[in-house]
C-alpha cells in the first residue's frame, strides 16, 4: 500500500495543454502514472501526450468519461483557486495543486468549500507526492525514489528531492513522499498526511522535513507523540541559521517575534523522541539507527 | 510587502475609518509648513513621526511632539536623516497631537494554521502585542473573521465590550468591521491600529467630545497578490529598498544579501536554507539567501549570478540546483553564458541534480571553468575550501 497516490489513481490533470503542464504529463506518464484525462476549457476533444489523453473543457466531463479521482492543478495563480473549486464541485476527493503565487485570502475561501465536501487538497505551491514504483503525481523527479517503507512528509520542495535522494543512495526505499507546500494556507498539514501514514501498514519509519516559521512542527511533534510513539521518525528543519526577521523565500519562512525558530522546533521534535538530522545526508544513518534496514 | 504608516492610513480612510489629518514631508522646512496649518486650524501640538518600515522607531526617538511652527521645524531636522535599526529616515509624518483619553490595540491578521483571519483586540493599548501577549495572555481577545461571511456584526460587538469601548459602541463596530474591509479591499496579511484611541476634541459649540480615531496603522500586504491591485504597488517604499533588491524583485528571485564571503544560488527556499545551513556548519560563510524559484530559465541565471557579484566580498559561488521544474540544462546554459559575461573571477561550484542533469553535466564540462561537485556535502566542501583559496591573479 501507500498513501494518497498508488497503482488504482486515476488521474485528471488541469492545465494539461500548458507550458508546465504538458512537460509533467509526459514525466507522470513516463513514470507509470495512470493519466486518463486533461482539462483545458474551450480545448475539448483535442488529445495530450502523443493522443493517449483526451482533454475535456471541464472537470464534469473529465469524470463523465473517464472516472477521474485524483486531479493535479498546474494551472497559473490567476485561475487555480477556480481550477481547485471545480475539481471540488466535479466530486473530485484529492486534490493536488502545484502551482506558486496564489493570494492567501483567496485560499482562505476556498478551504471551507474543499472541507465541507470532504475532499483533500495537497498544496498549493507543493511538489505533489510520489509513491514509488506506482505513481508519481506533480512535480518530484520520478528517478531519485526507490521502493520501500519510509513516509516522507515535507514543507519544502526541493530540499524533498534532496532528501529523497540521499535515502535512496543509502538503500531505503519509501512508501510515499508527500511535500504539503510552503505558502501561509494549505489544504492539507503535516499532521493531515501522518495519519494518513499510521494508517498504513506498508508506513515502518516516517521522515518530517520542516524548515522556520510557524508553528506546523511543532503541533506534529505533539501530534507524534500522542498517536505514533512507536513508530521511528527522523525529522529536518532548514532555515537554523536565518537571520531572524527576513522572509527566506517562502511565505511560511520567517521567524518573528521569537517564535518559529529552528531551535525552538528542534527542541520541540526531539522532547517528542524525534532525532533531529544536522544535514539531509545524515538522515539515512539516524533512520538506521533506529531500526529501519536499507534494501 | 510593508508600506509606510501614511499610506497604511490612506488605506484605512478609503473604507471610511476615522484617521485623523495628516501631512508628509520629506524635508524640516517642509514639516514646518504642514505643522503650522495643523497649528492654524487650531491644534495646541504636533507630532512628528519618522516613517521607516522598521519596528522601535518611538524608542528610537523618532517619534516627538512640538508646540510650535519652530520646534516642529527642529524635531523634523533632528529626526529626518536618523538612523533607526540601518534605515535612514527619509520622510516624517506630521500630524495634530491627540488629546488622548485611552488607548486600546485592534489588528486582524492572517491565521494561517486556522486559515482564518484573526482579529486580535486588548482594552490596553500604545503598546507592543507580542510584549502583552507574553505578560498576559489574558489581556488579548482572539475572534476570527468567517472566510466568507467576513466579521459579524456580534463579533465586532464583543470585540467593543472586550475592550471596553461600551461607551462607543457603533463607531467601534464600525471601525472592527473596517478594518475587515481594508484587509479585503487589498489584500493585506496584517492591519493593525495600534494605539485605536478615545481623543477628546473640541466640538463646534466649543464644548469637548469624545470619539474614536485610528492614531497610527500598520498594514502588509500579500506579495502575491500585488498584480491585482496596480495602484498598490505605487506603494512600495524604494527609498529603503537597496538597488540589488530591486533588481531581484524584478527578475522574480528572492534574495537576502548576508555578511558572509560564499554567494549561493540555489532553486527552492527550503533547500537554499538547507544549503545555507551546511555552509555554515562546514565552517563558511553565506554571503546570500538567493532562491532563484522555480522553472529556472537561463536568462534568470545569468540575472542570478549578477545579483550574487555585485556583492565584492564574494570569493566562491555555490550553485545547488535540484531539478524538478527547474531543468538543469537550461540552468547550465544561464551558468555557462553568466561566466562568459563575469567581470571578475570568483571560483564557481556547481551542483546539479534531477531533470536533465546529465545534459547539465555535458553543457559545463564543455565549457570549463566551473567545478563540477557530486553530492550536496561535496559541493558546500569544495565551495568553502575555494572561498579560502587567494584569488588566482589575473
Amino acid at each position: 500500500m501507500s498513501i494518497l497516490v498508488g497503482r488504482d489513481t486515476r488521474l485528471l490533470v488541469q492545465g494539461i495543454t500548458g507550458r508546465e503542464g504538458a512537460f509533467h504529463a509526459q514525466q507522470m506518464q513516463a513514470y507509470g502514472t495512470n493519466i486518463v484525462a486533461g482539462v483545458t476549457p474551450g480545448k475539448g476533444g483535442q488529445t495530450a501526450l502523443d493522443g493517449s489523453v483526451p482533454v475535456f473543457d471541464s472537470c464534469w466531463r473529465a469524470i463523465q468519461e473517464t472516472q477521474a479521482d485524483t486531479s493535479v492543478i498546474y494551472v497559473p495563480a490567476a485561475g487555480a483557486p477556480d481550477a481547485i473549486l471545480e475539481a471540488v464541485g466535479a466530486g473530485i476527493r484529492t486534490i493536488f495543486c502545484i502551482t506558486e503565487h496564489i493570494p492567501a485570502l483567496d485560499m482562505l475561501r476556498v478551504m471551507p468549500v474543499v472541507e465541507a465536501a470532504g475532499a483533500r487538497l495537497i498544496g498549493p505551491n507543493c511538489p505533489g507526492a510520489t509513491s514509488p514504483g506506482r505513481a508519481k503525481v506533480g512535480i518530484i523527479p520520478g528517478s531519485i525514489h526507490r521502493e520501500g517503507n519510509v513516509g516522507l512528509v515535507s514543507r519544502s520542495g526541493t530540499l524533498t528531492y534532496e532528501v529523497v535522494l540521499a535515502l535512496t543512495e543509502a538503500g531505503i526505499g519509501q512508501s510515499t513522499c508527500v511535500g504539503i507546500g510552503g505558502d501561509p494556507v494549505i489544504g492539507s498539514t503535516f499532521i493531515d498526511i501522518l495519519e494518513l501514514f499510521r494508517d498504513d501498514p506498508e508506513t515502518e519509519a516516517l521522515v518530517l522535513m520542516g524548515e522556520i516559521g510557524g508553528n506546523a512542527e511543532e503541533s506534529a511533534a505533539r501530534w507524534k507523540a500522542e498517536h505514533l510513539r512507536d513508530t521511528p521518525m527522523v525529522a529536518f528543519i532548514a532555515g537554523r541559521t536565518a537571520p531572524p526577521g527576513r522572509r527566506m523565500g517562502h511565505a511560511g519562512a520567517i521567524i518573528s517575534g521569537g517564535s518559529g525558530s529552528a531551535a525552538d522546533k528542534i527542541a520541540a521534535l526531539e522532547g517528542a523522541g524525534i532525532r533531529v538530522a544536522d544535514a539531509p545526508s545524515e538522515i539515512p544513518r539516524l533512520l538506521m539507527e533506529a531500526g529501519v534496514r536499507p534494501a | 510587502m510593508k508600506i509606510q504608516e501614511a499610506d497604511a492610513k490612506s488605506l484605512l480612510a478609503a473604507q471610511g475609518l476615522p484617521v485623523p489629518p495628516w501631512a508628509v514631508a520629506r524635508t524640516a522646512s517642509d514639516a514646518r509648513a504642514s505643522a503650522e496649518r495643523f497649528f492654524a486650524s487650531g491644534a495646541d501640538k504636533v507630532v512628528i513621526k519618522a516613517q521607516v518600515l522598521v519596528g522601535g522607531r518611538g524608542k528610537a526617538g523618532g517619534v516627538k511632539l512640538a508646540s510650535d511652527a519652530a520646534e516642529a521645524e527642529q524635531v523634523a531636522t533632528a529626526i529626518l536623516g536618523m538612523d533607526i535599526s540601518g534605515i535612514t529616515v527619509r520622510k516624517v509624518l506630521v500630524a495634530p497631537a491627540a488629546d488622548i483619553v485611552r488607548e486600546v490595540y485592534l489588528a486582524c491578521v492572517l491565521d494561517r494554521g486556522a486559515r482564518r483571519v484573526l482579529f486580535m483586540g486588548a482594552a490596553q493599548g500604545g503598546v507592543e502585542i507580542e510584549a502583552l501577549a507574553a505578560e498576559d495572555e489574558e489581556a488579548i481577545t482572539y475572534i476570527h473573521a468567517h472566510p466568507h461571511l467576513g466579521l459579524l456584526d456580534y463579533q465586532a460587538r464583543l470585540l467593543s465590550f472586550e475592550l471596553g469601548l461600551e461607551a462607543h459602541l457603533k463607531e467601534a463596530v464600525a471601525i472592527a468591521k473596517g478594518l475587515y474591509a481594508t484587509m479585503i479591499a487589498n489584500d493585506a496579511d496584517l492591519v493593525e491600529v495600534n494605539p485605536l484611541a478615545i481623543v477628546r476634541e473640541r466640538g463646534a459649540d466649543g464644548s469637548s467630545v469624545e470619539l474614536l480615531q485610528c492614531l497610527d496603522a500598520k498594514v502588509t500586504l500579500d506579495d502575491s497578490a500585488l498584480h491585482r491591485h496596480p495602484g498598490l504597488e505605487e506603494l512600495r517604499d524604494l527609498d529603503e529598498e537597496d538597488p540589488v533588491d530591486i533588481e531581484a524583485r524584478q527578475q522574480g528571485i528572492s534574495f537576502i544579501r548576508l555578511e558572509g564571503d560564499i554567494g549561493c544560488m540555489v532553486n527552492g527556499a527550503g533547500l537554499a536554507m538547507a544549503t545555507m545551513d551546511l555552509v555554515k556548519r562546514a565552517g563558511g560563510q553565506p554571503a546570500n539567501f538567493l532562491d532563484i524559484g522555480g522553472g529556472a530559465r537561463a536568462d534568470k541565471v545569468a540575472a542570478a549570478m549578477r545579483l550574487i557579484l555585485a556583492d565584492p566580498s564574494v570569493r566562491a559561488i555555490l550553485v545547488n540546483i535540484f531539478g524538478g521544474i527547474a531543468r538543469g540544462d537550461e540552468v547550465a546554459r544561464g551558468l555557462v553564458e553568466a561566466r562568459a559575461q563575469q567581470s571578475r573571477s570568483v571560483p564557481m561550484v556547481v551542483r546539479i541534480v534531477g531533470t536533465n542533469a546529465e545534459l547539465a553535466a555535458e553543457i559545463m564540462s564543455a565549457s570549463g571553468g566551473i567545478e563540477l561537485a557530486t553530492s550536496l556535502d561535496d559541493a558546500v566542501e569544495r565551495a568553502v575550501a575555494a572561498s579560502r583559496r587567494e584569488p588566482a591573479s589575473t
